[in-house]
């Protein structure tokens, strides 16, 4: 699939009172990649992904889509993008499939490519059993996947998921998961996708963009990210607490001390995770016995927290679910 | 109106056809209520024919229309209540990342409300013939008071549209349901304005758009075919439909701020 990726110059999005949540940001996103956008409740995740979608026009800089400036040339946009908004807003009175008719329709789809499209995209997301049945009697995770088939009706080149698994459980995340990373790699679709999960940022995407007060703190493969931030970290929980003070010393050779739970002891490793195998030697050499051992590996969590000096986990700074409704200063 | 923008209006209308019949909360009340009052009214104030001057030769036949016009009501609620739905929820999002264009969305969402009152209409009329009351124009009369019920159906259904456009709100619209029925109530719906004692109720009756509408439907009902009333009524309801309309356009152009 051809098309143009996504690149934002500048771009600030100001709402009444001067509230700006989006703040100059700066990225680019290749054709065919998985962007996530991470970041907590407030960062500015939602509203950048209304004026990417042009819902909302840009306060200042520009962002092309596809090719095109989203600023003047919303239509040209809009029929090249699909989108899941967070609200997976749906009909409630409506069927899945009485969802396709609708959609696909305001695309300009012919009435036999809107069946095909809608038994070929119910059957990938896995409701086809649903499809007649009344939106209202859906779960969260089926309206999630119906919410991402119907983005896919017009065969868009970008796609853009706001959250998308927000609120779902493990069993139907990891099935979106699959059909998102399943849309970039064999249809080639550019995917921009906004999270306030590690896991999924790290799981899904190509490269992460970090954004906190609607900056950019971050951007890099998820790899890459963490290995800014730099070595893995050892903890060691003795079967002895009396033993805590001689392991303390023995992992000091490795490096300096690291955060650990109250029981344990870690430290951050000089040599990487390559020298696990000494540490364990070197505690067996001394008659230690360990009750748990764990290597920590850097998070996405360690780069924001090196970035912002705050936690992303837990973070919860007001719902963001929503963009201010268009007031701009 | 393009062709393109007729077929998205027709898609809208479905969808706005189709969930409206399939939300009985919604059509039950439109129906019986009106239909309550006008058992009530009809029974307890037939004395009301005895006054000098007094129109009709019952009072069922009098206060027919009033059902129409209470109908119009209920479906400008639903008009507006439907539009802020779809904006609390963020289904006008979806609409809106679509290249549908603004005004069929609000044509699509009134032909819902005008169905409503088409159907409630239909029912109105039959319950009224069985239970005596005469159409003086006749079955062309009855047509064009189904036909006119429409109208004013869309003519309120504009105004709801800009409260829910607006605001956003369900609430807010279904708010606006009693500050309409006052008007109502300071119309000739209930006696004809020459009967009306009171020289400010009078006055203010006269000055009331409702009181066109109600006289033009029910001279079909009363009269026959009175063309003073029925153009009278004719030019209040496109009147408002106008402005309805153009006021609702303006609400979602501004809350439809895409680029």
């Amino acid at each position: 699939m051809s098309h143009d990726g996504i690149t934002v110059n500048g771009l600030v999005r100001e709402f009444k009172g001067g509230i700006r949540a989006v703040d100059g940001i700066e990225l680019q996103v290749q054709p065919g990649e998985i962007y996530g956008f991470l970041g907590p409740n407030g960062a500015g995740k939602s509203t950048t992904v209304h004026v990417l979608t042009t819902l909302l026009p840009p306060t200042a800089g520009s962002a092309t889509v596809a090719g095109f400036d989203v600023a003047t040339q919303g239509p040209e946009v809009r029929r090249r993008i699909g989108a899941a908004l967070q609200e997976a807003a749906l009909d409630n009175f409506l069927t899945g499939r009485e969802h396709f008719e609708l959609q696909g329709g305001l695309h300009g789809l012919s009435k036999a490519d809107r069946a095909a499209r809608a038994v070929e995209l119910l059957e990938r997301v896995g409701l086809t059993d649903a499809a007649d049945r009344k939106v209202g009697g859906y779960s969260g995770g089926m309206k999630r996947r119906l919410d991402l088939a119907l983005a896919l009706v017009h065969r868009p080149s970008i796609l853009f998921l706001d959250e998308p698994t927000t609120g779902l459980d493990p069993q139907s995340r990891s099935a979106l998961w699959g059909e998102v990373a399943r849309l970039a790699k064999d249809d080639g679709v550019t995917v921009f996708l906004t999270t306030q999960y590690l896991e999924e940022a790290d799981v899904l995407a190509d490269r992460v963009g970090i954004i906190d007060h609607g900056r950019i703190v971050a951007e890099g493969s998820p790899q890459a990210l963490k290995e800014q931030i730099g070595r893995s970290s050892v903890e060691a929980i003795p079967s002895n607490p009396d033993d805590r003070a001689a392991i303390e010393a023995v992992l000091s050779q490795f490096g300096e001390p690291a955060a650990a739970s109250p029981k344990g002891v870690a430290v951050r490793l000089a040599g990487g995770s390559e020298s696990l195998g000494q540490v364990v030697r070197a505690l067996d050499g001394e008659g230690l016995q360990i009750a748990h051992l764990q290597l920590h590996a850097p998070s996405l969590d360690d780069v924001f927290l090196a970035k912002t000096g705050r936690s992303l986990e837990g973070e919860d700074e007001g719902d963001e679910s929503r963009p201010p409704r268009e007031e701009a200063a | 109106m393009d062709v393109e923008t007729l077929r998205e209006i027709g898609i809208i209308a479905n969808r706005s056809v189709r969930r409206t019949l399939r939300q009985p909360a919604l059509i039950v009340p439109t129906i019986v209520f009106p239909l309550l009052l006008l058992a009530i009214n009809a029974s307890g104030l037939d004395v009301t024919k005895n006054i000098p001057n007094f129109p009709a030769d019952s009072y069922l036949d009098f206060a027919l229309v009033v059902t129409f016009m209470q109908g119009g009501l209920f479906a400008a609620t639903t008009a507006g209540t439907e539009l802020a739905t779809d904006i609390e929820t963020g289904f006008l999002n979806r609409l809106q990342l679509t290249p549908l264009r603004a005004p069929a969305i609000l044509v699509g969402q009134l032909a819902g409300a005008m169905c409503v009152a088409f159907l409630a209409s239909l029912v109105y009329l039959a319950v009224g013939l069985l239970a005596g009351a005469h159409i003086a124009a006749g079955v062309g009369g009855a047509a064009l008071l189904v036909v006119l019920a429409m109208l004013v159906a869309l003519a309120f259904g504009g105004l709801g549209s800009i409260i829910g456009a607006r605001t956003g709100s369900a609430e807010a619209v279904q708010g606006m349901f009693p500050l309409l029925f006052v008007f109502f109530f300071l119309s000739s719906m209930n006696l004809p304005r020459n009967l009306i004692e009171a020289d400010w109720f009078r006055t203010i009756a006269s000055w009331n758009p409702i009181s066109y509408l109600v006289e033009g439907l029910r001279s079909l009902v009363i009269t026959g075919w009175d063309g003073t009333a029925l153009w009278r009524c004719l030019v209040t309801a496109i009147a408002i439909s106008v402005l309805g309309f153009l006021g609702a356009s303006s609400s979602l152009r501004t809350r439809m701020a895409r680029t």
